[in-house]
Parts: C-alpha cells; structure tokens; sequence
C-alpha cells in the first residue's frame, strides 16, 4: 500500500536538494552579518569604556571619548521622530481610513513609496536647499533632523498604514453600523490594535536614522566642536560622521579608535531593532483576535 | 404603523443592478423574514436601509426607503439613523475590547459616560442576548476570545445596546450551533414586543419559524411578498417560490 514509487523517489530526492540548496544561500547571507560583527567586537570592544562614552575626543580626535558625538545623534534622531512621527502617522491614517481610492490617492501612494528610493545625498542637498538657506535654520540640529525625517518619513507612512489595513474591515463595519463617525472608529477599534504596528515602523526608523551620514554631512553634523551644542540651531557631532572622520580623514589615528566608535554605533542601532522585535513579539502575544 | 418602507427600490454597483423593483413595507413589532439564495441582493438592501452605500461608493441606490416615515436617502444626521437600527452580521464581530466594553461601546459612543447607567444596559443587553450568565464573572475578558456562538450572541447584544427600533440580522445562525440558534430565536420572539426586526436568512425553516410576513429574493428582484406561511402552504404568485421554499433548487 505505501512501496515507494520512481515518481516519490523523485519528489523526495528534489525535495532534499531544494532543502539543501535554501539552507546554503541562508548560510551565504548570514555570513556578511557574522564577520563584521565579529570583526568589529574583536577589534572594538577593547576601545569601549565608561571614559570612551562620556567624555569628548582630545589630541586632535586621535585619543579621548565619543560623547559629544553619542550625544549628537541621540538628539538629531529625537528631533527627526519628533517631526516625521506625528506628519507620518497622520498622513497615513488619511490614505488609509479617509481617502477615496482614485488614481489621485494611488498617485501620492506611489510618491511616498518613491521618496522612500530617493538617495540620501539627494536628500542632503534638498535639505541644504530647503533648510539651511530658503528656512534659515542655518547648519543646525534642526536642519539635519528635518533632513532626516523627510528622508524617513515613507518608513513611517508605509508602516502605519500596513498595521492600519491589518485590521479586519469587519471591525470597521461593525463600529460604522452603530452610528460611530470615521474618526471614533479610528480611534476606538482601529487605532489601538494597529499601535503595535506602528510602533515598529518608528523604531525601524530610529535605526535607520542614527546611522545616515550624507543627509547630515552638509545640513548640521560638524567634523569637530570643542563645545556641546546648546539648542536645535547650533550644529552637533554625530557619530556616523565621527565615523567617517576618524576612520579616513585624520592621520596618526590609532588603529582600534574607528572600531569603537562603529561598534558603538551599530550596537546602537542592533538596541534598537532588537527593541522592535521584543515589542512584537509581546504584543503579538497580546493580540486580541 | 409602517416602520420600514420601500417603494422601488434599486440597487446597483457600478454599471451591474444587483437588486431593483422592490416594493414592500414593514410594520412595526413585525419579524419580516426575506429569503432567497445567494446573490439576490439581500444584504445589500439591508446596507441601502443603514446607509452603508456612503462607504462604497460604487455603490447606486435609486428609489425610496422610508424610516419612520422619513427617507434614508436625505436624512441629514446618518449616525443618528444608525444608532436607531442594529444590525448583525453573518459572522460574528467580537470587537478587540473586553466583553463589557463591547456591549458598552455604542452608549459610549452617543456620550453615555456613566458607570452606573452602562452597567445596567451591559447586564441587560447581555442578559436580552441569553448571553449574561455564561460572561457574568468574566466581562474584563476579551470579547473576540469567546466561542462562534457566544461571539454571535454578544454581536447581538452589542446590537441591543443601541437600543435600536429596528434590529437587521443577516443569516446570524451561519457560525452557531443549532442550540444556540434555537436560543437566539427565542429571544428574538420576546423582542418582537419592543422593536421591528427583518431577518435575513438562507434557512426558509427559520424564516417559517419567526418570520411573521417573507419576501422572497431571486436574482436581483423581489419575486413574492406575503404572510410566511402562505409561502409554505398557501397560495403564490409565482410557482419558483413554492419550489424554493420546498428545497427544489436554491
């Protein structure tokens, strides 16, 4: 009743290879992963000290600390959310609960979706353009982060707008036939269970904001300050240019000083994401439906 | 009185008429049953007596509805006739909220703010629902964790809490088991006494059982209209209603 036939043995001799094969291109991408990460904790984790975090960098950036550079970037990406996450979401909430399904909407769908393709210097040279000259904010915090949140907004936008459309149409309906306006069902039913979602989407973007370099090169993000910035128009550090600098653009560096900084960097933005699946995974534990 | 009326009534989405020629009325503490197979338009008429046709806007309604007297079509305050008519759906919706919340949302949603006035209509509700003394000790509980059927019944409850003049139920029993339908029907006799209700349905057993007056729907009319047991054993108009209630196709 179960002798294997020529034809199982087929399907079970591809079925194996087809395994084998997936696994070998999975091994292939984790490998990249593994090697800078080990390259840069072998070489890096020396570097780090309590010193090396909180005090600024002396003898002409070869010796000393990070900080005004840490500093820099946890303000210019606080700033950038403060910008991109109340503009995003609320764009995001219109195109999904508000706007009629026309080629108008399917047109700023697509540009959002664009903008997101856009590459970063050209945002650069926009918020050269747009912030630092026609605004007047100067090279400033604030002109970098409104750099940056322009350039992260779509990350936002798309990621609201996917946990808004995961919530079942019925629950839409359900609220809508009790006489419930659009905007109380948004904010009774279709809000609270799309939170989760939208959560994601901003601390993806915070990763991906601290670690830009381009878009704050020209707008905010200075090679060296001797002070800490005292507001959103003075310029900062930031370590993703400290990055740069330390690693191409001053001579007698010691050679662990760039790999401290990059593993303080990525393990910055590896926070942040590992953030971001915890938070899912409890609330994916927590979901109601 | 005349609760509900429907005075050529077409339906349409886009250039394709699902329903037209509909012509009836309902009287108030009636149970008007409309039967019909699948794509006859049923649950697009219930949609064109709520309204809903103003979240499709492929969707085409032509012809009077009458509510109270009033028709649907120009009534300004649309959240206001809604509020006046339940509805419940095939499947039920548990909304993502505990039991009480869910019962105590349309109050909540026409400004009802105190405790002690949303705790007495979730009990009743609830209770009106056959529903309270299975979720009494348990109403901080999320709804959308209960079974099919108790979903079902807190859907109606739900719909209940509207206080609603006309309560639309659209083929309810598809997800419950027959003891908790033969429940809900009872239920459903004791509240002919307070409100209107139309019954959609696929099961003409049903209908025959509660339905006071049935419409018959057949691919996009109202082929038959008359007292429910006409349907069955009396005389009708037209001979596909007898072989459909007779289960000869459908």
């Amino acid at each position: 009743m179960f002798e294997t036939t020529s034809i199982n043995k087929k399907n079970i001799t591809q079925q194996k290879l087809v395994r084998i094969g997936l696994g070998t291109m999975t091994g292939i991408l984790i490998l990249p992963v593994a090697l800078i990460l080990g390259t840069l904790i072998y070489k890096g984790a020396p570097m780090i000290s309590f010193e090396f975090l909180f005090t600024g960098p002396t003898k002409g950036m070869t010796a000393g600390g990070i900080f005004p550079a840490l500093l820099g970037t946890v303000l210019l990406v606080l700033v950038a959310l403060l910008a991109s996450v109340p503009l995003g979401v609320a764009a995001a909430i219109y195109l999904s609960e508000y706007a009629p399904d026309n080629w108008f909407t399917r047109s700023i769908n697509l540009a959002i979706i664009n903008l997101a393709g856009v590459p970063s210097i050209v945002h650069a040279l926009f918020g050269v353009g747009a912030f630092v000259i026609f605004f007047g904010f100067g090279t400033s915090i604030l002109a970098a982060s409104l750099t940056l949140a322009i350039m992260t907004l779509p990350v936002v936008i798309v990621a609201t707008r996917e946990s808004l459309q995961a919530v079942p149409m019925s629950f839409r309906e359900a609220c809508w036939n009790m006489g419930a306006t659009r905007w109380q069902t948004i904010r009774r039913v279709v809000l609270p269970n799309a939170v989760t979602g939208i959560l994601t989407g901003v601390i993806l973007e915070v990763s991906r904001t601290a670690g830009e370099t381009a878009p704050i090169m020209f707008t905010g993000a200075a090679f060296f300050l001797p002070l800490l910035p005292q507001g959103v128009l003075d310029q900062t550090m930031a370590l993703s240019l400290h990055l740069f600098v330390v690693s191409t653009q001053v001579p007698n560096m010691p050679e662990q000083l760039p790999f401290g900084v990059a593993l303080v960097l990525i393990s910055m933005v590896l926070l942040m994401n590992s953030l971001s699946i915890a938070l899912r995974m409890y609330l994916r534990g927590k979901k109601k439906w | 009185m005349v609760k509900l009326g429907v005075k050529d009534l077409a339906i349409s989405y886009g250039n394709e008429t699902i329903l037209e020629g509909v012509n009836f009325d309902i009287q108030e503490h009636e149970i008007f049953g409309i039967i019909g197979p699948a794509n006859a338009g049923k649950t697009s008429f219930l949609k064109a007596v709520n309204r809903m046709d103003l979240f499709n806007t492929d969707m085409q309604v032509d012809g009077d509805i009458t509510f109270n007297g009033v028709n649907v079509q120009k009534v300004r305050n649309v959240y206001g006739l809604r509020r006046r008519i339940g509805v419940v759906f095939p499947l039920p919706v548990g909304l993502p909220l505990s039991i009480y919340d869910n019962v105590a949302l349309a109050p909540r949603l026409a400004g009802q703010k105190d405790r002690a006035e949303l705790d007495v209509i979730v009990e009743r509700c609830l209770t009106r629902a056959a529903l309270w003394d299975e979720v009494k000790d348990r109403l901080n509980s999320l709804g959308s964790m209960l079974s099919g059927g108790q979903q079902q019944r807190l859907t109606i409850a739900r719909a209940l809490s509207q206080d609603p003049e006309l309560l639309m139920l659209d083929e309810f029993s598809i997800a419950v088991d027959p003891v908790t339908t033969m429940r809900i029907e009872d239920v459903l006799k004791e509240l002919r006494d307070e409100l209107t209700i139309i019954l959609v349905t696929n099961l003409v057993q049903q209908a025959r059982r509660l339905a006071d007056r049935t419409a018959f729907f057949l691919g996009g009319r109202c082929v038959e209209v008359g007292v429910t047991e006409d349907l069955f054993t009396g005389e009708v108009k037209d001979t596909r209603t007898r072989d459909y209630v007779d289960g000869r196709f459908g």
